[in-house]
């Protein structure tokens, strides 16, 4: 009992315990349908058209889709924490890097190519470059002109598409050539999309854990003044974190458009800077800077995924799926609001002390 | 002293903004002058109306250019970019137009506004291609006022019918409704376990194809539509929707798409899950818009059948202004004729069947 109250008081409780409830809604749909309880968390093996053998199943596909999501929260958690506000150019971004790197492949102008133009990686780490030079052209207007985030940011939320598309040529540009398509589909079995997810988030992990690059992003963002007093850069370290979140932003972006082996400047990263702040805000992180929670952010970018995941699976009409989106949200943020957290406290003491009483 | 300095530095910026603007735009802002001055001669020396002729490289055969304003949307796809060019083709200088034309860049105020200058420079039609549905009346007043004549192509508007001449356009209920009498003519009689992925919700193509098809299958008992998500018109969507879908349904034979990007979606996740599909899979995939890389799936029988929406409505708006300069009243609504196309090895009387040919004598 002591045990599991313990568990309840951890910081991590709230997002799994939301994660699951979410998914939790599957297992009473598919009992109620007469299928087997747990065919949502059923994961079996599936043989291709091309002969590759890959693992199949819904929570295979809430990991898969859910993996640009979750590399935009790593770098948008780092931002939210150090500057107090969020980057909502990540999805113009995502998008920008992604048309660069197509442009790259197939020359500028052409729409439909069997073959590169120039070598695959240099496409691939020009479009993330441009992504980082965007993230610090962020984090200068943030860092060092004082913009507020927000409003720094919405310049290339805006602009950023739209040079994707001038540098398309404002056309769909495939680039169909297989090797291309690696970073979307399967590497052996599992999604790549999946693996490029655990690895950025197991590189922040490690080097948050064994360096103190956590602790100075957080003091910043505590009280900037006082961490310069103390001796740290905090303009640097607030413009670093942008300069991740643009790294981000362009791994997300060439796994978006490695997916369907095109640069669809107007479609990739639609709206999902919002599902990035929401991913941070669902972990359980505070919008208003300081201390955060990298393992909550990925939590909730993969319970975002899981409420769309599940609303396909219910057959819910497109049309209306917005809306038990939101509810499900906002259940979500109001068992986390301290309001509701400090009742609930309240509740179960006065609990313990009519049983002491007896 | 400095708000002075500050307002003339403001009146620079917006003089600048505007020269910019019309910069991008030289060559359609040459057009209309060119047509003041063929005008305002014509007023001022009827004796010169010969000369005037022979100026002209190819006058029609009254002898004057019939001047034309043209607002398009922007050209946001292959598909815009042909209905452009088909445009521009059509009304040319040999078939006797003047073509002054504007790409308002999918901006709305910008297209108004196009309109607007169209009005000023007293041209003889108007034709728009609206971006928005609504908020047009003002303008379509103004232009009635002034007594040009407009004509609205593709997308509707949403004011009263007596502002403007014409509307030309594609009927997507009709192709929704054609995409189902081809099933229904290739499937003879089967049973059909339709599974369908919608455009955005609300756009005007997904509810018209979306009506058209349920038009169609309500007749059809032995046709079950199975489910109907949004894949967004986007390839990913599609895929993400697909992807649910053979989670869902173990037993489907039939998916429409209802563009060619989520058709391409869908493919690569039944690719994954080992689902064949096309003229020689189990699953039968039906598509809209017919572009060039969709009319190549369709070619290498992949997409059973495409039907495409038809760019090319020069030809149409042509007919409409014909008919009103000899008096005449055109129909109120013109459909421009869409055309479906079935992979080799289909024979349809609905549809044309793909070839090499066909694919290469493509617009668009």
């Amino acid at each position: 009992m002591s045990k599991l109250k313990g568990l309840t008081k951890k910081q991590l409780f709230l997002p799994i315990f939301s994660m699951i409830l979410v998914m939790l809604v599957n297992v009473v749909y598919d009992i109620a349908c007469g299928n087997p309880p747990l065919s949502f968390f059923q994961i079996a093996t599936q043989v291709t058209t091309s002969g590759d053998t890959i693992l199949f199943g819904r929570l295979i596909d809430v990991l898969n889709r859910g993996s640009e999501v979750v590399i935009l929260a790593i770098g948008m958690t780092l931002v939210v924490s150090a500057s107090a506000g969020t980057d909502i150019s990540v999805g113009s971004v995502m998008s920008l890097s992604g048309g660069l790197c197509c442009m790259l492949l197939a020359g500028y102008g052409v729409t439909n190519v069997d073959h590169y133009k120039v070598p695959l990686v240099v496409g691939i780490l020009a479009g993330i470059l441009l992504a980082i030079v965007c993230g610090i052209f962020n984090g200068f207007l943030v860092a060092y002109l004082n913009i507020q985030p927000m409003v720094a940011t919405l310049i290339l939320w805006s602009a950023g598409r739209a040079i994707g598309l001038l540098l398309c040529n404002s056309a769909i540009v495939y680039v169909r050539v297989p090797s291309f398509q690696f970073l979307g589909s399967y590497c052996g079995p599992i999604p790549t999309p999946i693996l490029v997810a655990a690895v950025c988030v197991a590189i922040t992990a490690l080097i948050l854990k064994f360096t103190a690059v956590g602790t100075f992003v957080q003091a910043v963002g505590i009280n900037k003044k006082a961490a310069r007093i103390s001796g740290f850069n905090s303009s640097k370290i607030i413009l670093i974190c942008y300069a991740v979140c643009g790294l981000c932003a362009g791994i997300a972006g060439i796994v978006a458009t490695s997916r369907i082996y095109s640069a669809d400047t107007n479609n990739i990263g639609l709206n999902m800077e919002l599902d990035a702040i929401l991913a941070v805000a669902l972990g359980g992180n505070s919008l208003g800077g300081g201390k955060f929670n990298l393992a909550g952010s990925i939590i909730g970018a993969y319970t975002i995924q899981a409420i769309t995941t599940t609303l396909y699976a219910l057959k819910v009409s497109s049309a209306q799926a917005p809306v038990y989106k939101a509810i499900v949200v906002i259940l979500i943020v109001v068992i986390q609001a301290e309001p509701v957290k400090a009742y609930f406290k309240k509740l179960s003491a006065k609990k313990a002390a009519a049983k002491e009483a007896n | 002293m400095k708000k002075k300095v500050l307002s003339a530095l403001l009146s620079v910026a917006m003089v600048a903004t505007l020269l910019v603007g019309c910069g991008s735009s030289t060559e359609e802002a040459a057009a209309p002058a060119a047509t003041e001055e063929a005008a305002s001669t014509e007023e001022a020396a009827p004796a010169e109306t010969e000369a005037a002729a022979e100026e002209e490289a190819a006058p029609a055969a009254d002898g004057e250019l019939i001047t034309v304003g043209f607002a398009q949307v922007g050209h946001e796809s292959d598909w815009r970019a042909a209905c452009t060019q088909n445009y521009q083709d059509i009304f040319s200088a040999e078939n006797g137009y003047e073509l002054s034309f504007v790409d308002a860049d999918n901006d709305n105020a910008a297209q108004i506004e196009a309109v607007r200058g169209f009005i000023q420079q007293e041209l003889d039609y108007i034709i728009i291609a609206p971006i928005e549905t609504a908020g047009w009346d003002t303008v379509l007043q103004e232009a009635q006022d002034a007594g040009i004549p407009v004509l609205i192509v593709d997308r509707s508007v949403d004011a009263d019918p007596s502002l403007y001449e014409a509307h030309i356009g594609c009927d997507m209920v009709a192709e929704g409704e054609m995409a189902a009498n081809w099933l229904a003519e290739y499937l003879n009689g089967e049973e059909a376990k339709i599974l369908v992925i919608e455009g955005t919700v609300g756009a005007s193509a997904t509810l018209g194809r979306t009506e058209g098809f349920n038009n169609i299958a309500a007749d059809h008992s032995e046709w079950e539509i199975l489910d109907s998500q949004s894949g967004d018109f986007t390839q990913s969507g599609g895929q993400e929707v697909m992807e649910s879908y053979i989670k869902s349904y173990s037993d489907f034979n039939v998916v429409v798409c209802q563009n060619d990007n989520e058709a391409y979606g869908a493919m690569d996740a039944m690719d994954a899950a080992g689902i064949t599909y096309g003229v020689d899979g189990d699953v039968t995939i039906i598509s809209f818009d017919a572009t060039h890389d969709g009319l190549q799936y369709t070619l290498d029988g992949k997409i059973s059948c495409n039907v495409e929406c038809n760019p090319l409505q020069a030809v149409f708006a042509d007919q409409v202004i014909k008919t009103l300069e000899s008096g005449g009243t055109p129909d109120a609504e013109t459909v421009v004729t869409d055309e479906a196309f079935v992979a080799p090895g289909i024979t349809s009387a609905l549809a044309t069947t793909m070839t090499q040919e066909v694919l290469d004598g493509r617009a668009y």
